[in-house]
C-alpha cells in the first residue's frame, strides 16, 4: 500500500495556514464586527491545530496544554468582544466597523 | 472545515456565519482526535461549539441585523486587506514548500487511553502558575464585559 496518501504534519500545518488566511481576509475586509470577531476565532483555531500537530510531531503533552490555554483566551477576548459591542450598539444603533470613529481626527 | 471556513467569512447574515463556524469547530474537533487529542476535542465541542457561539448568537439576536445585511458588506479598505492577505498567504506557501522536509513523517506515538490523565498532571504540576493567571485572567474578563454591557457606566 505505498500509494495510500498518509496524512503527515504538513498537511495539517497547510490546512491550519488556509484557516488562517481566512480569517485574516474575514478581519480585514469584512464590515460587521459580529462576522470580524468570528474570524478572530478562526485565527485562534488555526493556531490550535498549528500547537496539536506540533505536540503530536514531538510527542509530549505541552502542546495541548497550550492549547487550552488558547480556548481560555479566546473565552474571555469572545466576552469582552460582545460586551463592547453591545455598548457600542447601544450609543450608535450599528454593528458596522468604519463608523466607529469616535478617535479619529 | 474549510467550507464552513469559506461560508463564514462570506456570508451576508451573521446567524449563518455563526452556524457555519459551528461546522468549522466541529470538523477541528475531529481533527483534534485524529491526532490523539481526546481532551482538547472534548473541550472544543463544550467550550466553543457550545458556549462561545451560544454568546454570539445571543448578540447577534440583541443587535438587530435587519439594517445591516442590506447594506455594503465591505469595507473601504477591501482591496489593500485582500493584498496583504495575499501576500501573507505567498510567504506562507513559499515557507512550506521551502521546508517541505524539515517536518517528520513518521510521528511519535502518544498513548491516547491516559491523555486526560497526563494533561491534568501536567495542568496542575508543570503549569499551575499560568493556570492561575488563566483564571485569573477569566475573572478580568467576566467583569469586563458585564460593565461594558450595562446600561449606565
Amino acid at each position: 500500500m505505498e500509494t495510500m496518501l498518509h496524512i503527515t504534519t504538513l498537511h495539517y500545518l497547510v490546512l491550519g495556514a488556509a484557516l488562517f488566511l481566512l480569517g485574516v481576509v474575514g478581519v480585514l475586509t469584512r464590515r460587521n464586527v459580529v462576522i470580524v470577531l468570528m474570524s478572530i476565532e478562526l485565527i485562534l483555531n488555526a493556531v490550535n491545530l498549528n500547537l496539536i500537530a506540533f505536540s503530536r510531531v514531538w510527542g509530549g503533552l505541552h502542546g495541548q496544554v497550550f492549547a487550552i490555554f488558547v480556548i481560555t483566551d479566546a473565552a474571555a477576548e469572545a466576552a469582552v468582544g460582545l460586551g463592547i459591542l453591545i455598548a457600542f450598539f447601544r450609543n450608535k444603533e450599528t454593528v458596522n466597523l468604519d463608523e466607529v470613529n469616535l478617535l479619529k481626527w | 472545515m474549510l467550507i464552513g471556513g469559506i461560508l463564514v467569512i462570506t456570508r451576508r447574515n451573521p446567524v449563518h456565519s455563526a452556524l457555519a463556524l459551528i461546522v468549522t469547530l466541529l470538523a477541528q474537533a475531529s481533527i483534534y482526535l485524529m491526532l490523539y487529542a481526546p481532551f482538547v476535542a472534548g473541550v472544543q465541542i463544550i467550550l466553543y461549539a457550545g458556549g462561545i457561539m451560544v454568546l454570539f448568537l445571543f448578540v447577534i439576536m440583541l443587535v438587530s441585523i435587519d439594517c445591516s445585511i442590506r447594506e455594503r458588506q465591505l469595507n473601504r479598505q477591501w482591496l489593500v486587506g485582500m493584498i496583504a492577505a495575499a501576500a501573507l498567504g505567498g510567504s506562507l506557501i513559499s515557507a512550506f514548500v521551502k521546508g517541505r522536509n524539515m517536518f517528520p513523517e513518521h510521528a511519535l506515538p502518544i498513548v491516547e487511553s491516559d491523555n486526560t490523565q497526563n494533561l491534568a498532571t501536567m495542568l496542575y504540576g508543570q503549569y499551575m502558575f499560568a493556570f492561575e493567571i488563566a483564571s485569573l485572567l477569566l475573572l478580568v474578563a467576566i467583569i469586563g464585559a458585564v460593565v461594558m454591557a450595562k446600561k449606565k457606566i
